[in-house]
């Protein structure tokens, strides 16, 4: 990594007077229940902020020049005052990203988000088959994302994007969502899956196995620059010499946070879990008080220790990995990722028991019905 | 072309931000973000700040680099830092006249 590039990511790590990357959940419904959702989402939440407020948090992120933001849910298509609080944003000069499972996408809203400037569209997608892919996002799922695909690119809306949750079964696909990223003139975006939400329980069975990370790595080092990440895979950074694209450090509370559909606070959006809750915008002062003077962001913004990974010698290569990675699976935060590279996170897991394991909060997951088709056909195995 | 033909022809140029950037100011120096190509970069000085700010002020950079008094030794990394945001189009070449 340049001097520069060093000299800026310390700066960064004390934080910003805004996030650059700021994630807002608008609902907990959705019509799937994917197995890794990071909010747990499926039923709305009652207290879900309305109308008037979610376009006085919007007034604020103007005030505060938030230059975009990034919507998603549950699924945000599914609340009725959808287009109204995009377009709002968009006139409030906040571009913005959504993702969307493409279920509320017909062609008549695809001409609709055609014609909006400032709007970027993300389709989730977790296999390049409806096999791999419904096995975590549930029946039915992938066409339901090839459709809106096909309504997007017959309205023109131009370069879109494909969104990847790594699991240890589409890790042997990632030419093929390239292939199909490049047919529909959409970018490709691959993401770390983590064990948040109902993630909790299904990354142990699903996040990719030792050797597929080296696969991860050298697949993004020689596609990376044109292949978005999120900047989620720097754990992974002590595989080679060259640093993978983008910026190597956790940004939570720093550069990056969630706001929750009731209006919370958190530190990022893997961390849905009262320890990482700053604030609501809904307290005195609103978000604005929230980021700049939040106990928990003030904290997070100061030098970390680096802990049980102080004695190894790629610790300034992976910075200890991903803070809610660690949380969800037990291991403390000042130690080694659950994927570290060298196996030192499966030592720190099995040194953790189950019982340390936090329980992801806000359950919003739908009732298991009786005689209900099994949801998925993935075991979710307890460790 | 040549490296220093090129940055000399900079100093020359009449600069001016893209209608479409906004600055935000920021404890190392300010984000500047793209919303037609939207771009996001960092000006890592607030030096840097002060002069994109006053370019539209100043005939061309050079005039903007003295009126916001820069050492000219310092003239050459303020250059590289300019070709990059003309490259990411976050300044773009002026054709009016200054106004005042």
């Amino acid at each position: 990594m340049s001097a520069t590039k060093t000299h800026l990511v310390e700066k960064l790590k004390g934080g910003l007077d805004a996030p650059i990357c700021l994630t807002w959940e608008l609902t907990y419904a959705c019509n799937l229940e994917c197995v890794h959702c990071l909010s747990s989402s499926g039923r709305r939440d009652p207290r879900e902020l309305t109308t008037d407020e979610a376009k006085a948090v919007l007034d604020e992120l103007h005030d505060l020049q938030v230059f975009y933001i990034n919507i998603g849910g549950g699924e945000p298509m599914i609340r009725r005052d959808f287009f109204e609080l995009l377009e709002y944003s968009i006139a409030r000069g906040i571009g913005v990203k959504f993702s969307t499972n493409g279920a509320f996408i017909d062609a008549e809203k695809a001409r609709r988000l055609a014609a909006m400037e400032y709007l970027d569209i993300q389709i989730s997608l977790d296999g390049t088959d409806a096999v791999t892919n419904d096995a975590v996002r549930g029946e039915g799922s992938y066409d339901m994302a090839i459709r809106a695909m096909n309504h997007l690119r017959d309205a023109g809306f131009g370069e879109f994007k494909i969104s990847v949750v790594v699991t240890r079964h589409n890790v042997d696909q990632f030419d093929e969502f390239k292939a199909l990223a490049d047919s529909f003139g959409a970018q490709l975006r691959i993401t770390r899956l983590r064990p948040s939400g109902r993630g909790a329980d299904s990354w142990h069975d699903l996040h990719p196995t030792q050797a597929q990370q080296r696969q991860i790595y050298d697949w993004l080092l020689a596609n990376g620059d044109n292949v978005l990440t999120g900047d989620s895979f720097f754990h992974l950074n002590a595989l080679g010499e060259e640093p993978l694209p983008g910026l190597n450090m956790c940004g939570a509370g720093r550069v990056v946070c969630l706001i929750d559909p009731i209006g919370d606070v958190y530190a990022c959006p893997f961390v849905i879990h009262d320890e990482f809750k700053a604030g609501s915008v809904r307290d005195e002062g609103g978000f604005a008080q929230v980021w700049k003077h939040s106990d928990l962001f003030t904290e997070l913004r100061e030098p970390q220790s680096a802990g049980a990974c102080s004695s190894c010698g790629s610790y300034d290569a992976c910075q200890g990995g991903c803070m809610a990675a660690k949380f969800f699976v037990g291991i403390p935060l000042d130690g080694p990722d659950p994927e570290c590279i060298y196996g030192h996170g499966e030592a720190a897991m099995l040194a953790a028991s189950a019982g340390d394991r936090p329980r992801p909060m806000m359950d919003h997951s739908k009732p298991v019905r009786v005689n209900a088709p099994a949801r998925v056909p993935v075991t979710i195995g307890r460790r | 072309m040549n490296a220093d033909i090129a940055s000399n022809a900079l100093l020359e140029q009449r600069l001016a931000l893209h209608p479409q950037v906004a600055l935000r100011p920021e404890p190392f120096g300010a984000l500047a973000y793209h919303y037609g190509n939207r771009k996001l970069i960092f000006l890592k000085h607030p030096d840097v700040v002060r002069v994109v700010q006053a370019l539209a002020d100043h005939d061309t950079l050079a005039d903007t680099l003295r009126a916001c008094d820069i050492d000219p030794a310092r003239w050459s990394s303020f250059e590289r830092a300019l070709t990059a945001l003309t490259e990411s189009e976050m300044l773009h070449e002026r054709h009016q006249d200054p106004p005042g």
